[in-house]
């Protein structure tokens, strides 16, 4: 048989496909399912979300004529009717028709986007501003004006991520240390990188940039109401890109210089408790810690490594001669992932957790690393 | 009409070794393309079963991205470029009335290193450190980062598999340029081969480019350059500059040669030739010239002057006007036709139907302050998916299904046919729609764990790929009935089918036109 | 299939295509292992090496063989010319993206860095440089002290080259131009010329390179400034010495009789590569190494 068949009544296929879009449909209404944008809070963000409705519906419309066309076309121009094929093959006067009126529909489109893209390049006359900065795979927050600086670490617990506890409402968008902005100020955001790309985006907030190490991007956002907004890494670092989340803390502007005074008076307290001697036992409490927080994402919680990261139970490097070891957490090792966490840690917390390396997983070096040891 | 010869060829498996024949070495290609799409698509079942929930349940998150990555890298050059390198091989031939391929011996080269370059890329999954797992992209510093061998593994079958197209690409267009049988213009060629002969530009134009960025991502992993180092100098945003160059001509690659499929099956089944078919030719070199001027919009959100975030804004909007052309043009053909819809019909016409979804969300993309939102999320991987399948794989199917009977001798089983097709476009459907509004609520792509308000979409999305994969059974099995048994298919095949290759017995004969046809 | 009939000539079956990339296969599986530290990983890859190059005289042998056999005909040689010229073209894409690596440092990422004074403080970017942390770029021509370098100059060896390589393209077109009008002295003395220059062209540019990492301080990992400079050079010096391998070749043909005046794609093949790694050493010459 050559020739071909038609289909002249609704096959079984075409009903289960009737069948399975009214069910997606139900199923779409009765759920709260998130649809859109999330609420902007920024004058940014609205206008994004404008703009993203209105190419939104642009498109829509678009696709409704084009295909309606088509569908007609399909329905009525069935061979299963008897209708006999036309012969035309072309029209000078449609395709330049069509061919101008999507420009001028891209054009329109092109207007208020440039106009929205200006606006958010313009960070001038900025009232505060925060140098945010990638690590993997946590953020570090600097105030460069009120000589505030911290580490913002992802607060899930481990055991809700091994499905091992209920999850919380908030799985995965918190963190230990929110960034706290105060609203209606211009905030200025300057963001960088320490190790590999990363990206910093609070939805609604309305800003994304890329963190590139050894670059710094500019961007900016006015909250205009105080709450708190969650965000997330979105540009591939590496194991743990998931599990690196944001939280903004909007708060009013008095609150945030209370705030302010109170991350002084504890940076203040912690540098005086870095120089303490602690006994060894105090040091391995600490260390022990420091390395759930800092280490535990690459060489495992109980230091077993991790996918291609070492193991630190067992290891040559915390077995053997203590200058070595102090070297690479200090100094890191450059070309790896394993950055230098001098930069990141007191010298207290450093020495902790070299102590509690060489003690702990079973490791056999069995000395004490003070404070003084770790090289300015 | 075909003169059969009786050549001497190897029987056994030595045959499709050593074949220089373009209708044997097609074969060998789309078989190569099918084993790589199972493949890739178990990768995605690993994924998308990952996330049917929140929370780590089959995988560790390393292993989780040298899925995606691997899936990517299998798909693009393991499945869809083979594939439509294997329709080429089988078809231009025979659409333009040559009696091979010009360079029948390269031509079986570029085959042959694509199975080995695969090995490679599958072995890299096995070293210490595990296989590739910095997204396909392999953006430094963290492909400059990951230890052990993986990277490298990828970087080497990268270059192998740019070796294979390359030449396959310079072998079609010497083919095109200097094969055609006597009366065949340029303006008369079928727009499949049109399509493919511009394609084969975009390859050699853009893949030794690639080739450039991934030897530097390998002298910064091992020979101490310093190209995507700050501190010496470089810059990591050099190396997406260098790879988008690539890139998103890479893109149109992907999809060219199945809008050529489109423009063959719409008419055969409408029963009206193709509409403005000078304007398709047009469009199609248009869309060819514009990608190589619009890759910066994979990286709006790297911070690039302002007066780069507008060039490329503009020049990547204006990608829709000739491909809303093309878009009209099949529309225009179906209008006033005598439509019939064979499974060919029902991929083409489902495929411009997802394909134009895709290139409206691509569109609403290419807006610079619109996509710092959409940027890195779900909203981006529905979007490809949307393109890509709709277009290119929806663009195969109906070319498999179109000249299958053509190839094999036999028609296939029609009602399998429709079947997959339905169940395909429904598990399709139901994979990605979710993703848009998944990206848009905030989900970024490229994890392997997400919070609570994204599990219900998600479930959609991995019940959908189950059904999307199990669907292929079925075309498996109408594929292999159709190649051992079924009815005799004559020479015509298709009512409405015009071209060269419709001449010629089905299945033709070993050596097609050995004596050039000549046409009016 | 037979042309004895004029038609198109279809060559028989072939073990070389799957062969070849076994050997492809095989290098770069050795390289990547040995490049990772795994010993016997170096064995691997030469092995690979002998096949491709055991491969590649049979395979272009038998070619030979039938191209002097009389086996393709004008449509065939078409093939050919159409397939090196986009061959050709392809490595130009693959020069333009060092190429365009080489401005973007220069004219982008640099001066951005030099502007990051958040970063990097104190950093002016000047090019030659090897960014904020790599040695500093002192004139050429002076010996570098520790963490200096000194930049590759154009007037010394650079230049001489320029001009070598400008004159070997002289000497390959009047090598044709000898093929053309049956001169087989004039033929073979002009690419006996060419190869002669090309040789030197590349003993010149060991000569600076060797220089360059023990005099100079200027060695791949030189920064920015080291990496485009010798991806650029190096890349292009190994399509000079490729170029100068496939001489060889069809001097050893031209010596055995082969190509007519009017049927020799295989020289004019050559020829065409000659001149375009020619042209690509202008581009170096003017944008690597004068400005
Ligand atoms: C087959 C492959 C294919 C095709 C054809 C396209 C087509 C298009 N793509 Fe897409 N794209 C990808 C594959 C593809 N893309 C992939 C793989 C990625 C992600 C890579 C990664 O990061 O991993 C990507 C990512 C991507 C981005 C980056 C997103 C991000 O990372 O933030 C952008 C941004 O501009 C974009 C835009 C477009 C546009 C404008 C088109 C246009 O060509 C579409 C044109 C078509 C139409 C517009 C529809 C038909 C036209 C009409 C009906 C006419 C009337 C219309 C109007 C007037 C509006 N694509
Ligand atoms: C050709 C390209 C292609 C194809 C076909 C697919 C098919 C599928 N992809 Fe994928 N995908 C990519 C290209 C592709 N993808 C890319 C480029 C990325 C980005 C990676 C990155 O971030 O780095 C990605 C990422 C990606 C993600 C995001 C991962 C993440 O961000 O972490 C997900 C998640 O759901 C996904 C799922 C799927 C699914 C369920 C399918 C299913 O539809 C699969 C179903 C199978 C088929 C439709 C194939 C059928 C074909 C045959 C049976 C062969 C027929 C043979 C012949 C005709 C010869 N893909
Ligand atoms: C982002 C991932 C990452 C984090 C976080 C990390 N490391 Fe590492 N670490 C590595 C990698 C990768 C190596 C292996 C480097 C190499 O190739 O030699 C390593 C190596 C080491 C070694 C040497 C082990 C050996 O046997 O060679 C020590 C000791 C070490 N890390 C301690 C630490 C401490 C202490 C911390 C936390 C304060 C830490 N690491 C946090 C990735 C990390
Ligand atoms: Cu940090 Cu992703
Ligand atoms: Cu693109």
């Amino acid at each position: 048989m050559s020739k071909t068949r038609s289909t002249p009544h609704l096959g079984l296929v075409p009903r289960l496909l009737l069948g399975i879009s009214l069910l997606v449909v139900s199923g779409l209404a009765s759920a709260d399912y998130a649809l859109n944008f999330q609420k902007p809070v920024t004058a940014i963000g609205h206008k994004l979300l404008e703009l993203h409705n209105l190419i939104i519906i642009i498109c829509v419309v678009i696709f409704v004529i084009v295909f309606g066309v088509m569908f007609y076309s399909i329905f009525a121009h069935r061979k299963s009717r008897g209708v006999k094929p036309a012969k035309f093959h072309g029209s000078a006067t449609l395709e330049v028709v069509w061919t101008i009126i999507p420009f001028l529909i891209l054009v329109a489109m092109a207007v208020p986007s440039t106009a929205t893209l200006l606006e958010m390049d313009d960070v001038s006359k900025s009232e505060l501003t925060v140098k945010v900065t990638g690590y993997q795979w946590k953020w570090k927050y600097d105030y460069p004006d009120q000589d505030v600086s911290f580490f913002s670490n992802l607060a899930t617990p481990r055991a809700q991520i091994e499905n091992k506890e209920k999850k919380g409402e908030h799985y995965l968008l918190e963190v230990d240390n929110p960034i706290v902005l105060p609203v209606g100020k211009k905030v200025r955001f300057v963001v960088t990188a320490n190790d590999v790309l990363h990206a910093w985006w609070v939805p609604a907030l309305g800003v994304k940039k890329d963190a590139i190490p050894g670059f710094v991007n500019e961007m900016w956002a006015k909250i205009e109401e105080p709450g708190i907004y969650r965000g997330q890494c979105a540009e591939l670092c590496g194991k743990d890109h998931g599990y690196m989340p944001i939280v903004v803390q909007a708060v009013s502007p008095e609150e945030f210089d209370k705030w302010v005074s109170v991350q002084k008076d504890q940076a203040a307290k912690a540098a005086a408790d870095s120089s303490k001697t602690l006994s060894k036992d105090e040091l391995i409490e600490r260390g022990k810690k420091v390395f759930a927080t800092t280490c535990a994402a690459c060489h495992g919680p109980n230091g077993e490594g991790v996918g291609p990261f070492p193991k630190m139970a067992g290891s040559k490097v915390a077995n053997g001669p203590l200058p070595a070891h102090i070297n690479i957490v200090v100094k890191g090792k450059p070309g790896t992932a394993m950055a230098a966490f001098g930069a990141q840690l007191n010298d207290l917390d450093l020495a902790a957790v070299i102590t509690y390396e060489r003690n702990g997983f079973g490791n056999k070096a069995g000395d004490v690393v003070h404070a003084k040891r770790i090289p300015g | 009409m075909a003169t059969a010869h009786h050549d001497e060829h190897p029987s056994g498996i030595m045959r499709w070794l050593t074949t220089t024949n373009h209708k044997d070495i097609g074969t060998l290609y789309l078989v190569f393309a099918f084993t790589m799409a199972i493949v890739g698509g178990i990768m995605s079942l690993v994924i998308r079963s990952e996330l049917w929930q929140p929370g780590l349940q089959i995988v560790d998150p390393h292993f989780f991205n040298q899925m995606t990555t691997v899936h990517a890298l299998v798909m693009i050059f393991g499945f869809v470029m083979p594939a439509f390198t294997g329709l080429a091989n089988w078809q231009i031939p025979l659409m333009i009335g040559a009696p091979d391929m010009a360079l029948p011996r390269m031509n079986n080269w570029s085959f042959w290193i694509l199975p080995f370059a695969a090995t490679l890329l599958m072995l890299s999954l096995f070293m210490p450190g595990g296989g590739p797992a910095g997204g396909w992209t392999l953006y430094p510093p963290l492909n400059v980062q990951q230890s052990g061998p993986g990277v490298d593994f990828t970087i080497l079958s990268i270059h192998m598999l740019g070796i294979s197209s390359i030449l396959g690409s310079i072998n079609i267009i010497a083919t095109v340029l200097n094969m055609r049988a006597p009366g065949m213009t340029l303006m008369k060629m079928p727009m499949f081969a049109w399509g493919w002969f511009i394609t084969a530009f975009l390859l050699i134009a853009s893949l030794p480019v690639l080739a450039g960025a991934v030897t530097m991502l390998l002298t910064d992993r091992h020979f101490g350059t310093h190209f995507f180092d700050a501190a010496y100098g470089g810059d990591p945003v050099l190396f997406q500059h260098v790879f988008w160059f690539f890139g998103h001509p890479e893109v149109y690659i992907l999809v060219l040669p199945a809008f050529g499929v489109f423009s063959t099956i719409i008419p055969t089944f409408a029963r009206k030739p193709l509409f403005g078919y000078e304007t398709m030719v047009y469009a199609t070199a248009s869309i060819a010239f514009l990608s190589f001027i619009v890759w910066a919009h994979h990286m709006y959100t790297v911070g690039m002057p302002l007066q780069g975030e507008l060039f490329f804004m503009y020049a990547t909007m204006l990608i829709a006007v000739p491909t809303g052309v093309k878009v009209f043009n099949w529309v225009s053909t179906m209008w006033r036709g005598a439509m019939t819809f064979e499974t060919p019909m029902l991929w083409a016409i489902g495929g411009v139907f997802i394909f134009t979804i895709g290139g409206l969300s691509g569109l609403m993309l290419s807006i610079t302050p619109a996509d710092f939102q959409y940027h890195d999320t779900y909203f981006v991987v529905a979007h490809f998916h949307y393109v890509i399948i709709g277009g290119s794989v929806f663009g195969l199917f109906g070319a498999v299904s179109y000249w299958l009977p053509k190839w094999t001798g036999h028609m296939y089983n029609e009602t399998l046919g429709k079947w997959h097709f339905w169940l395909t476009m429904i598990g399709f459907n139901l994979t990605f729609f979710p993703q848009h509004f998944l990206g848009l609520a905030g989900m970024p792509r490229r994890i392997p764990d997400y919070s609570l308000q994204f599990v219900e979409f998600n479930q959609w999305s991995t019940i959908g790929a189950f059904m999307t994969i199990a669907a292929q059974l079925i075309f498996f099995y109408y594929a292999m009935q159709s190649i051992r048994a079924g009815q005799k298919a004559t020479s015509q095949v298709w009512e409405g089918a015009e071209g060269l290759e419709w001449t010629v017995p089905s299945p033709p004969p070993y050596h097609t036109f050995a004596t050039p046809p000549k046409v009016k | 299939m037979s042309a004895a009939n004029g038609g198109y000539y279809l060559p028989n079956p072939s073990p070389w295509p799957i062969v070849t990339s076994a050997g492809l296969f095989s290098l770069a599986l050795g390289f990547v292992l040995a490049i990772n530290g795994v010993g016997f990983g170096k064995w691997i890859a030469i092995v690979g090496a002998a096949i491709l190059i055991w491969v590649m005289f049979r395979w272009f042998g038998e070619v030979i063989g039938e191209s002097e056999g009389g086996k393709y005909n004008a449509q065939v040689d078409r093939s050919f010319r159409w397939g090196m010229s986009w061959f050709i073209f392809s490595e130009v894409m693959f020069f333009a993206a060092f190429f365009g690596a080489l401005f973007y440092v220069r004219h982008w990422a640099g001066p951005w860095l030099g502007d990051t004074e958040l970063l990097w403080p104190g950093f002016d970017f000047h090019w030659p440089s090897a960014g904020p942390k790599g040695p500093i770029a002192i004139e050429p021509d002076m010996t570098p002290a520790a963490s200096q370098f000194s930049p590759m100059g154009a007037w010394g060896i650079p230049a001489i080259n320029t001009a070598i390589l400008l004159s070997s393209g002289a000497t390959i077109t009047w090598a044709h131009w000898g093929l053309l009008k049956s001169n087989r002295a004039q033929l073979i003395t002009g690419l006996f010329l060419t190869v002669a220059l090309g040789v030197t062209f590349l003993s010149l540019q060991a000569f600076e390179y060797i220089h360059a990492y023990t005099a100079m301080g200027l060695t791949m990992k030189t920064g920015i400034y080291g990496a485009t400079f010798f991806m650029l050079t190096g890349f292009h010096g190994f399509h000079v010495t490729l170029g100068t391998i496939m001489l060889i070749v069809i001097l050893g043909r031209a010596l055995k009789g082969h190509f007519r005046p009017d049927h020799h794609f295989g020289f004019e093949a050559v020829a065409w590569y000659w001149h375009f790694v020619d042209v690509v050493w202008l581009f170096l010459f003017i944008f690597v190494y004068w400005f």
